[in-house]
């Protein structure tokens, strides 16, 4: 156990990165996403100013699920699909804790599909992480939820039958406050990405689009690749205009009920006529039209989709407890006791 | 029931005959009411100082056809002027509210019973409904009863004539039309009744005044009326002195967690789920939040387990409680917080099985699945209630084990206790020992997974604690360190851990208790909610000169250190349980025993006579 090293400021302990990386050996696949996702995750532990031992990091079951062995932080590595409901009891319990959760594909949307509807509407006050690589990794390349149709695999040998789903859309179904999404191969975007997850008050949805190069290689190299990146990905900036593009000519409009490529300078379309990004619109529908643009039909989004506010549970909870102390004073058993009819034998 | 003495009360009185013992069941529509009117006479006999125990019958449906025989709900209380373990095998008196209700519980009114039937609703309909060819009432088939026809409805109807409420309202007081009547048979004063309908339609003095005035109507009937030639009296049970109050097992489920909570210092956070007959211990719990009890209602099963698991991760007192089919669906997680070796309390009030099975009927067919029901060498304590006050002790007891040693218990009730009410001597809070709780803290010292030498639990290092930073995980650990470990040897070790600790438990639980001979003849070894029907039906046998003892298991894993040796010491040992042997199997195969058992499984408590003649066969 690495224990921390930084200078004492104030009191407070200044940590750095490396106070976040545990002693376990890595044993994610030479060259796999999640050694980004992990890199970023530990850098950005020390710039949000929390204790360390306040931070708790929950995870279910697959390749991503391995993530909190590697943080020098509070961790638990749970049972598939369940990280959510853990999360939930340790929040709702403790809520001074920041709470991360990580999962996949396979675990936030197959086998724990129903908890991850159920902590995003109750708005729980804590950070999901899902790597989504579109594959089983783990279990050595069978198709997930977030499978493309038709795709082969192990278990598919004639391609999948079943529709994908779209994690982000799933997300603004269950009534998730704020939903974003990142890509593996850009630090610096995910960093920010778990800046705002962080300082959102409620639950905060991230997808991280990462490569699985043993069973899904370059499954959105199409749209991630460095060179095609700016043409094929649209980087959402709240009050900005949906502008993308090498030479920034290209933008979004809205076209009745639909989203539009248009070309800026092309008939006559200026900046004007573009649809600005507001994360804050309480209304989800431009979000969810966001959340089902894909490539090769429209840029992909990254960024921050949606940022609203809402009452947390945690919040709710606490607060329906301080109540019933102010109203009904601090519990007595003595007077739970013998509530309703009691009776004296001599 | 026997005639104690005879009082006179002159000529044109009906005379009154003092009982020992009374079971009275209501029996009625889901919608007639019939569980308050049970809920208000067993307040009263309680009041009066009666022993008192209850069992509700309750239907699956909420609201099944009006008169239909799936509808029929039932109250059984019985109350007595000595000790009482049961509510009774038989009913000495039946209230039948409809044709229906007459139609499912005749058959357990013993010949010469007394049967009160509402006449009123003994239309062609209602008896078309309840599948009756001709009308009871009228086809001498109630011949060997002492059956009293009274229009009920229809003397509710003329009471409330001028209370100004539709005739829908009218009809819902009639339960306490007939409430009001038991109250004059049996003796007993309106007045704790009167007061809690003041109470309870506090809001609405019409409906209050008019239940108040029909009550008043049954009582002032059963005086009047020449129909009634004898009522009766209980006088009052000896008991133990002290405080009491009525208390179903639920009740004091809820009771006993929220005690533990504060006895240990930590808070209580129930995840759960609802199901039938659990659903009422997070009705209770969701009401003390001024005790600072955080209550979950899970998405499902697997969540409220999964949430508690988290609460017991931050050092709260993580508890879930379901019946058997959420039980099956939290295995894995269990399974998770035997891994991890976090205190975790599972509540399962048991229910008819399998699958779906009877919710609202009463079992013992979970004992295996709590013990064996996970995947891999899995084990977890359990404890069991005898009776519905019980609930209280062990549900303490759950706790104190979880803490100490580091483990899940499985807390093991049944819906036959968990509804079921009897008095309950209110405990001196004060004198509760205290539950020591240890969180570790010391950074020079900390692993994760280094043991205690006495109890072997690990310690319980909190988040928020400074540099005590850890993983913990569902994959094998290495001894000590707690790092994922898939060495052959240490497996082999971590699995004989894990199982030594939950077996020196046993080192920390009290030694069974035999009551009866101290060897020789036979052994009734009973477990969970049986122990009043057994106790009563050894203490017969007994009087009649059998060699019978009986002890019952309160702890059931592991069990009293001093079982194996108790065994030896009868010549026969029965077993009885509302299952197919679950706990015979566990004894046997632990001790080598050759225990017989008596395994009725009908969804209902046994009865009296059940056990009595399973004795008389053996002894």
């Amino acid at each position: 156990m690495v224990t921390a090293n930084g200078d004492k400021k104030d009191g407070v302990q200044v940590l750095s990165r490396k106070d976040f990386v545990s002693d376990q050996e890595v044993r994610w696949c030479p060259g796999c996403g999640d050694y980004s996702i992990l890199a970023q995750t530990q850098k950005v532990m020390p710039e949000l100013g929390i204790p360390r031992e306040n931070i708790v990091f929950i995870s279910g079951i697959g390749c991503s699920s391995r993530l909190p062995y590697y943080m020098d932080t509070y961790g638990m590595h749970s049972i598939h699909g369940r990280a959510p409901t853990i999360a939930s009891g340790l929040k709702a319990s403790r809520p001074e804790l920041s709470v991360w959760v990580v999962t996949g594909d396979g675990d936030a949307l197959s086998i724990g599909g129903n908890h991850l509807l159920h902590v995003l509407r109750r708005n729980i006050d804590l950070q999901i992480i899902l790597h989504n690589n579109q594959i089983y990794g783990l279990t050595k390349g069978q198709y997930s939820p977030t499978s493309e149709l038709g795709k082969r695999t192990k278990s598919s040998p004639v391609g999948t039958i079943d529709a994908p789903l779209h994690p982000l859309t799933v997300a603004l179904g269950a009534e998730a406050t704020f939903v974003a999404r990142t890509v593996d191969v850009d630090p610096h975007h995910m960093v920010g990405v778990l800046e705002r997850a962080y300082q959102h008050h409620g639950s905060a949805f991230c997808e991280v689009y990462q490569n699985c190069n043993i069973y899904n290689d370059g499954a959105f190299a199409d749209f991630t690749a460095k060179e095609v990146r700016a043409d094929r990905m649209l980087f959402l900036e709240h009050g900005k205009p949906m502008i993308f593009g090498k030479e920034r000519n290209k933008g979004i409009r809205i076209n009745g009920l639909q989203p539009e490529v248009v070309e800026i300078g092309v008939d006559g379309i200026t900046e004007a006529d573009l649809l600005v990004h507001d994360e804050t619109r309480p209304d989800p529908t431009i979000a969810f039209m966001l959340s089902r643009m894909s490539y090769p039909d429209f840029p992909v989004p990254i960024g921050v989709i949606r940022a609203v506010q809402r009452p947390t549970y945690d919040d709710l909870m606490t607060a329906q407890i301080e109540h019933a102390v102010a109203v009904e004073g601090e519990g007595d058993l003595r007077t739970l006791f013998t509530e309703g009819d009691t009776w004296v034998v001599e | 029931m026997t005639t104690l003495t005879k009082e006179s009360q002159g000529p044109e009185h009906p005379e009154l005959l003092e009982l020992d013992r009374v079971t009275i069941r209501f029996a009625g529509d889901s919608g007639d009411g019939m569980q308050l009117a049970g809920t208000q006479f067993t307040k009263t006999s309680a009041v009066v100082g009666n022993d008192i125990s209850t069992f509700p019958d309750i239907p699956a449906e909420i609201r099944a056809p009006q008169g239909s025989l799936p509808g029929v709900s039932g109250f059984q209380v019985s109350f007595a002027s000595t000790e009482i373990y049961t509510p009774g095998d038989a009913p000495d008196v039946l209230v039948a509210m409809n044709p229906a209700a007459l139609k499912t519980n005749l058959a357990d009114l013993p010949r010469g019973g007394i049967l009160v039937v509402n006449e009123d609703e003994f239309t062609e309909t209602n008896l078309r409904k309840a599948t009756y060819a001709s009308n009871p009432l009228e086809d001498g088939s109630l011949r060997s009863y002492r059956t009293f026809r009274v229009p009920i409805s229809t003397l509710n109807a003329r009471a409330l004539e001028d209370s100004g409420l539709t005739a829908v309202q009218v009809d819902r007081c009639k339960n306490m039309f007939a409430l009001g009547l038991m109250f004059w048979l049996y003796s007993r004063p309106l007045d704790t009744t009167v007061h809690w309908i003041t109470e309870k339609f506090g809001k609405n003095p019409g409906v209050a005044a008019a239940n108040i005035k029909t009550l008043k109507a049954g009582y002032a009937f059963g005086e009047t009326t020449e129909m009634f030639a004898t009522h009766y009296h209980v006088p009052k049970a000896k008991q133990k002195p002290g405080l009491y109050r009525n208390i179903t097992g639920n009740e004091a489920t809820a009771l006993g967690f929220v005690t533990a909570s504060k006895l240990a210092g930590r808070q209580l956070f129930y995840g759960s789920y609802p199901i039938t007959p659990a659903s009422d211990v997070l009705h209770e719990l969701a009401r003390f939040k001024n005790f600072g009890v955080k209550t979950f209602q899970a998405e499902d099963e697997i969540a409220a387990v999964g949430a508690a698991i988290g609460a017991s991760f931050g050092g709260s007192l993580g508890l879930t409680g379901t019946s058997g089919p959420g039980l099956a669906l939290k295995s894995e997680a269990i399974g998770l917080a035997v891994m991890l070796e976090l205190p975790l309390v599972v509540m399962d009030v048991q229910r008819a099985g399998p699958s779906t099975g009877m919710p609202t009927k009463t079992e013992q067919g979970d004992l295996l699945q709590c013990m064996f029901g996970r995947n891999g060498e899995s084990p977890v304590a359990v404890v069991a209630p005898a009776t519905s006050s019980d609930c209280f002790n062990m549900a303490i007891e759950a706790w104190r084990i979880a803490i100490k040693y580091r483990t899940p218990v499985v807390f093991l009730s049944d819906g036959y206790l968990g509804m079921g009410s009897e008095p309950w001597l209110v405990p001196d809070y004060d004198s509760l020992p205290k539950i020591p709780v240890v969180f570790a803290s010391d950074p020079a010292t900390y692993k994760p997974y280094a043991r205690d030498p006495e109890t072997l639990a690990p310690p319980w290092a909190i988040p928020g604690t400074p540099d005590l930073e850890h993983r913990v995980g569902g994959l094998e650990k290495a001894d000590i360190t707690g790092n994922v470990s898939y060495d052959p040897a240490n497996h082999d070790k971590m699995v004989h851990l894990r199982a030594e600790k939950v077996a020196r438990i046993a080192q920390d639980i009290p030694e069974l208790v035999v009551d009866g001979d101290e060897r020789g003849g036979l052994l009734v070894l009973g477990w969970g909610s049986t122990y009043g029907v057994i106790m009563t039906a050894v203490q017969r046998a007994r009087a009649q000169g059998k060699r019978v003892s009986m002890a019952h298991l309160r702890y059931l894993n592991p069990f009293p250190r001093n079982l194996g040796e108790v065994l030896t010491r009868y010549d026969k040992v029965l077993i009885p349980e509302i299952n197919l042997g679950q706990l015979r199997l566990l004894v046997r195969g632990t001790f080598l025993v050759d225990a017989v058992g008596f395994n009725k499984v009908a969804g209902r408590p046994f009865t009296i006579r059940d056990i009595e003649e399973r004795i008389g066969e053996l002894a």
